[in-house]
């Protein structure tokens, strides 16, 4: 069993439970940066999952698929924007309205693309795997870099980040806030998209509905157990993975598969409340100086 | 009624328009026959009377959730456990009317009290841990929804299976069932339970102490504090009072006739049905029923046309979601929100001046 | 003679949309080089005339004078593109950020993509050394104490190339030690050319470090002066002056029990600031006692300490004789004790609940009102139109929203309310600011009668009319202790109370806080 743990195979077993995941981490988190909840991220990973699929299909490449799937997230991450920021709908609620939508729209949209219902039949082309490794795993570590280096090192990460934790003084100097957030949801909407992606294409090779089942909802609660930064949602997908993963063994030995299957949702709870309870406690320790 | 107010309905009602009218062009889009589709889906629920009867056993949950969501959120807390809730609440009750054998009368009555209980205690989980810790209610609530749905499978897999019924429970004893209201219908007397709920509910939020209290804080924490309201106490009594009705909707649901065994391995949905309930009652559990028929109403006329057409059942949550957009969405029609009030103040200018 | 200044502000007039002239005819005109004092009460209209300078109002009519050439500022970003900074009082700056980042925020130097922190830092550095700011400018602003936060503040406009700096109260969070520091600095940057507006209502740091000052008052220049050539006294005299003189056909006051007792009252703030000092005094049944004061001298913590909102405090406070250390916020108004706060909107009311809902939250458990679970609805309905009626509440209905009145209606609703309890003690902080005179003519008749008919009455107001012709007795606020107090109000001028009001003079003995029994 523990050599099992050790194995190449468990570390890759790892890696794929938690590219997904981190895709969204990365998206929620610079959402979180620039001061807003992104909840929509089940629906944006939900539609991504089954454009990734219809769109390999159409090109045959995966590659293009991949591409047209990150417009179309941008695009939702757009439409988000637009109802959260100029329309003033609450985030949640237009969130929840999004997810709503992606669950009803996705199969809608299945039976309309290719007449199936509810899972899709027809040809696609996943991501390749390169030793064992998909390429979108390899994607996901090189985008906590390239997020890590654009929060930390840009001019524009460095105004998302003061936007998100003080509008006003971002305002006072000159910064367009509302520009700044249409902007971090766009690219939280991409991100996610490819998370999308990776479900249908390469994680599993087809569509099945609902298919992301409480993704999303996951990495926003891994984002911030984070701090919202890439390297700390790293980890915490990382461990999310594990997680799952460990799951994936235990259930071949005779833990009820139910509770192997709380693993993750019971980490993450347990994890966010340690994490908020040290928060909070640096916060207090800050304001008395 | 104030033009504010008016308003405010002309612009629920266009919205609804508005998403029905997205839904028509989806189905336009995805169906060789979209006139028959969009008719049995309008018109479906009235060909007959077990059509008719479907619809109100399907607003049913929906009034208990929807309830239980718009006391939470009074609060002005986001806890969207109300998913979990009602899972829990189906289970216990399923459970316990398996493993109790009580006599007819009492069996449904101490199976609900204990569902609402499951639902109770479940719903003030991220409540207590945000109190406890800061963790954000709404983050911790989607996960317990989670937690929920795999301990209620755990319990169905190792207790309460029937290994000749595939995942699902022995058959629930028909003592512990809810009587049919009207024979040749489901209708069961979980209808009126929702009802006297949600009348109990609109009393608890409008016309009680707690209810007051709780209102305050949700608008106002400062305000509360000022006026001695003990904040903590009030979030944890609204948590504890949402999540218990929630509980009792799943309790209802399950032993209604609908079902025979607790079947249930996947999340439903009921929750975030009961958010568009919420924004559709304006908060306000007197008016859930009225949100639920019309919801139901859209179910029913779905399935009657996933049944008789090539258009499938989803699209009403496309309707559903459309609607929340923009009956939040505070700047959607704001010019002519604008021009309603302005032209109410100018009317009753020139009623002064003639004064 | 006109290029002797570098900014001239000519004949500014600002009327807010509510119909209140913040501005009246007021100019100012700054030497280059000059630290010039603006020097007014809270409501003067400093605040205005430096967000008309600083782009954030237009001004109605006037002129603004960039080194003599005539210009418009129409943005923050405009006037900061013009040289013009300024340094808020409550600071703007990104606490996770470092020292460096929040200096070069939105004018970052760039190398290829990314942000050339080297460089940043390196420019930081070299800023803060040219104006001797001894800062660690790759620190995080959250972890940097409060006066140099403030530093920072002033670094990042110089960065953007400020020649003309304005410091809104920039003493008011700093130590002593800190003000020192600060006041070097000022020097410095006065030396180099820099031109400063110091906001302060702090006579002797003016007199330390300021040429010249404008003083204000009711929204007018009071003229500008040399500063070595005024004495503190005349710069008081200027600053404070009442305009009309209320009169109110007041009875002498018919004094009663003791309602409040405070004695050794010690405060202090979140950051542990010491803001109410070791206060005692009493209070009867059918006196008002005015506190007057420059605001962040201890009246909200003092009120907030009374009203048992704030629960942390030494000394002893009694209410009809009983300590009110174990009470809650509701044990409080239990002893019937109303409250009208100080901000109406973030304490005061819900303002999206009714008129009616809004009438009750200090008194919904009154056995007239509810019962064990339910509220009496009908009851409460039929009293929230009869309050309306009695408070001249102007609205469509009960059931209207507050958040929809006006300010004057929004305060009459607070009012009828918290006087709707026949209470014993009124404590009333702010009771008529930013309302029409109507409204405010209405609460003050009101808060009379009550003193009539035997209630106990603190009041704490930044408009002295309402001081002056409601005190029976008037204490003045200064750090935390009573400066001054005047058992015959009618006896103190004007010019007095403002030597109180800035700690110009100072009463050690205080006879007449406590009533000798």
């Amino acid at each position: 069993m523990l050599r099992l743990f050790f194995s190449p195979d468990f570390v890759i077993a790892i890696l794929r439970a938690t590219t997904p995941i981190l895709f969204a981490t990365l998206a929620a988190g610079v959402a979180a940066k620039a001061g807003i909840c992104n909840m929509a991220l089940e629906g944006i990973m939900l539609f991504s999952a089954l454009f990734g699929v219809m769109f390999s299909h159409m090109t045959g490449s995966w590659l293009i698929a991949l591409l047209l799937t990150c417009v179309c997230g941008g695009v939702i991450g757009l439409i988000l924007a637009f109802f959260i920021l100029n329309l003033k709908t609450d985030e949640i609620l237009a969130a929840i309205a999004i997810n709503l939508t992606a669950t009803g729209g996705t199969v809608l949209l299945l039976l309309a693309f290719s007449g199936d219902r509810g899972s899709s039949t027809f040809s696609t082309v996943s991501a390749p795997a390169v030793g064992g490794v998909n390429v979108m795993t390899a994607l996901a570590l090189l985008m906590v870099a390239v997020m890590h280096l654009f929060l930390y090192k840009t001019p524009l990460g460095l105004q998302i980040r003061s936007v998100g934790e003080n509008k006003n003084s971002a305002e006072s100097v000159g910064i367009k806030s509302i520009r700044i957030q249409y902007i971090a949801l766009i690219l939280s909407g991409i991100l996610c998209a490819c998370g999308g992606y990776f479900l249908s294409g390469g994680y599993m090779n087809s569509f099945t509905k609902n298919m992301q089942s409480g993704r999303g909802f996951i990495a926003l609660a891994a984002s911030e157990m984070g701090a919202n930064t890439p390297i700390g949602g790293f980890a915490v997908a990382m461990l999310f993975g594990i997680a799952q993963a460990v799951g994936n063994q235990l259930q071949l030995t005779s833990i009820p598969v139910e509770l192997i299957q709380m693993i993750p949702y019971a980490t993450t709870l347990i994890g966010l409340a340690v994490f908020s309870y040290i928060v909070r406690k640096r916060k207090e320790k800050l304001a008395k100086g | 009624m104030s033009a504010e107010k008016r308003f405010e309905i002309f612009r629920l009602f266009f919205s609804i328009l508005i998403a029905l009218l997205v839904s028509f062009a989806l189905i336009f889009l995805v169906s060789k026959q979209p006139v028959a589709a969009i008719m049995a889906l309008i018109t479906g629920p009235f060909k007959s009377g077990r059509n008719l009867a479907n619809v109100v056993e399907a607003m049913i949950p929906l009034i208990f959730t929807g309830t239980g969501v718009c006391i939470m959120f009074a609060a002005n807390q986001i806890n969207l456990a109300s998913e979990g809730a009602f899972h829990l609440g189906g289970l216990v009750a399923a459970a316990f009317a398996l493993k109790l054998a009580l006599p007819a009368g009492l069996a449904p009555a101490v199976c609900l009290i204990l569902a609402a209980a499951a639902g109770a205690l479940f719903t003030a989980l991220p409540a207590i841990l945000k109190i406890k810790t800061g963790a954000s209610e709404m983050v911790a609530s989607l996960m317990i929804n989670y937690l929920s749905l795999w301990f209620c499978t755990f319990i169905l897999m190792h207790f309460i299976l029937d290994p000749a019924a595939g995942a699902a429970s022995y058959s629930l004893p028909k003592t512990a069932k809810l009587l049919t209201l009207f024979s040749g219908t489901r209708i069961h007397f979980g209808l009126i339970i929702a009802l006297v709920v949600a009348v109990l509910g609109h009393v608890f939020l409008y016309q009680s102490k707690m209810g007051y209290e709780l209102r305050i804080a949700g608008s106002n924490k400062q305000f509360a504090e000022y006026s001695g309201i003990d904040i903590v106490k009030v979030i944890l009594i609204s948590q504890l009072v949402g999540g218990a009705v929630a509980g009792l909707g799943g309790g209802v649901e399950i032993l209604s006739p609908i079902y025979s065994r607790f079947t249930w391995t996947s999340l439903l949905g009921y929750g975030w049905d009961a958010i568009v309930i919420c924004t559709l009652a304006k908060k306000d559990p007197l008016k859930t029923p009225l949100a639920a028929l019309f919801l139901a109403y859209l179910r029913t006329g779905a399935s009657i046309m996933a049944r008789t057409t090539d258009v499938t059942l989803e699209v009403v949550q496309i309707t559903q979601g459309v609607i929340i957009l923009l009956a939040v969405a505070e700047q959607f029609l704001s010019k002519t929100k604008h021009r309603i009030i302005a032209r109410e103040a100018k009317a009753a200018l020139q009623k002064e001046e003639a004064a | 003679m006109s290029d002797q200044y570098v900014l001239q502000m000519q004949n500014i007039m600002k009327i807010y949309g509510n119909g209140v002239v913040a501005n009246e005819d007021v100019s100012l005109s700054l030497k280059k080089g000059e630290i010039h004092s603006l020097l007014g009460e809270n409501g003067a209209g400093k605040s205005t005339l430096m967000k008309v300078l600083f782009g954030i109002e237009t001004p109605d009519s006037g002129k603004i004078l960039l080194n003599g050439q005539e210009t418009t500022i129409k943005s923050p970003m405009d006037a900061i593109s013009k040289g013009i900074g300024m340094v808020h009082q409550h600071f703007m700056l990104v606490p996770s950020l470092t020292v460096a980042e929040n200096i070069i925020l939105g004018v970052e130097p760039k190398k290829g993509l990314f942000i050339d922190m080297k460089q940043a830092v390196a420019e930081a550095r070299r800023i803060a050394e040219q104006y001797n700011f001894d800062i660690d400018v790759t620190a995080k602003v959250e972890e940097i104490p409060v006066g140099v936060k403030q530093k920072v503040e002033i670094l990042k406009a110089l960065y953007r190339g400020a020649d003309i700096l304005i410091l809104d109260e920039p003493t008011a969070v700093l130590t002593p030690q800190e003000t020192d520091e600060l006041f070097v600095q000022l020097e410095k940057l006065r030396a180099d050319g820099h031109t400063i507006i110091f906001i302060s209502h702090k006579l002797d740091e003016i007199k330390r470090i300021c040429n010249r000052a404008t003083i204000m008052r009711n929204g007018r220049s009071m003229g500008t002066y040399e500063v070595s050539e005024i004495s503190t006294d005349d710069m008081s005299k200027l600053m404070v002056g009442r305009e009309v003189v209320l009169t109110f056909d007041k009875k002498p006051p018919v004094l009663k029990e003791v309602m409040l007792r405070v004695r050794d009252l010690t405060v202090h703030n979140a950051q542990g600031v010491l803001k109410v000092d070791r206060l005692s005094f009493d209070l009867k049944g059918g006196e008002i006692l005015g506190i007057a004061g420059v605001e962040g001298n201890g009246q909200s913590e003092l009120i907030n300490t009374l009203t048992a909102i704030n629960k942390s405090y030494g000394g002893e406070i009694f209410i009809k004789g009983a300590d009110i250390r174990q009470d809650s916020v509701k044990g409080v108004r239990e002893r019937k004790l109303g409250h009208i706060p100080e901000d109406r909107m973030t304490s005061g009311c819900a303002g999206n609940l009714s008129i009616r809902e809004n009438m009750f939250s200090n008194q919904y458990t009154d056995p007239a009102y509810s019962g064990k679970f339910l509220l009496k609805t009908k009851v409460l309905a039929r009293r929230a139109a009869e309050l309306v009626k009695e408070y001249l509440v102007k609205c469509k209905n009960p059931e209207q929203n507050v958040g929809m009145l006006s300010g004057g209606n929004i305060q009459k609703v607070i009012v009828a309310r918290e006087f709707s309890i026949s209470p014993d003690i009124i404590i009333a902080n702010q009771p008529t600011r930013g309302i029409d005179v109507g409204a405010a003519e209405f609460i003050r008749r009101r808060l009379l009668e009550y003193r009539d008919a035997g209630c106990a009455v603190i009041l704490v107001s930044a408009d002295l009319n309402e001081v002056f012709s409601l005190s029976d007795r008037l204490a003045v606020m200064y750090k935390g202790k009573f400066s001054g107090l005047f058992t015959d109000v009618g006896s103190v001028t004007e010019e007095q109370l403002g030597q109180y009001m800035l700690g110009l003079r100072h009463d050690e003995e205080l006879g007449g806080a406590i009533y000798e029994r």
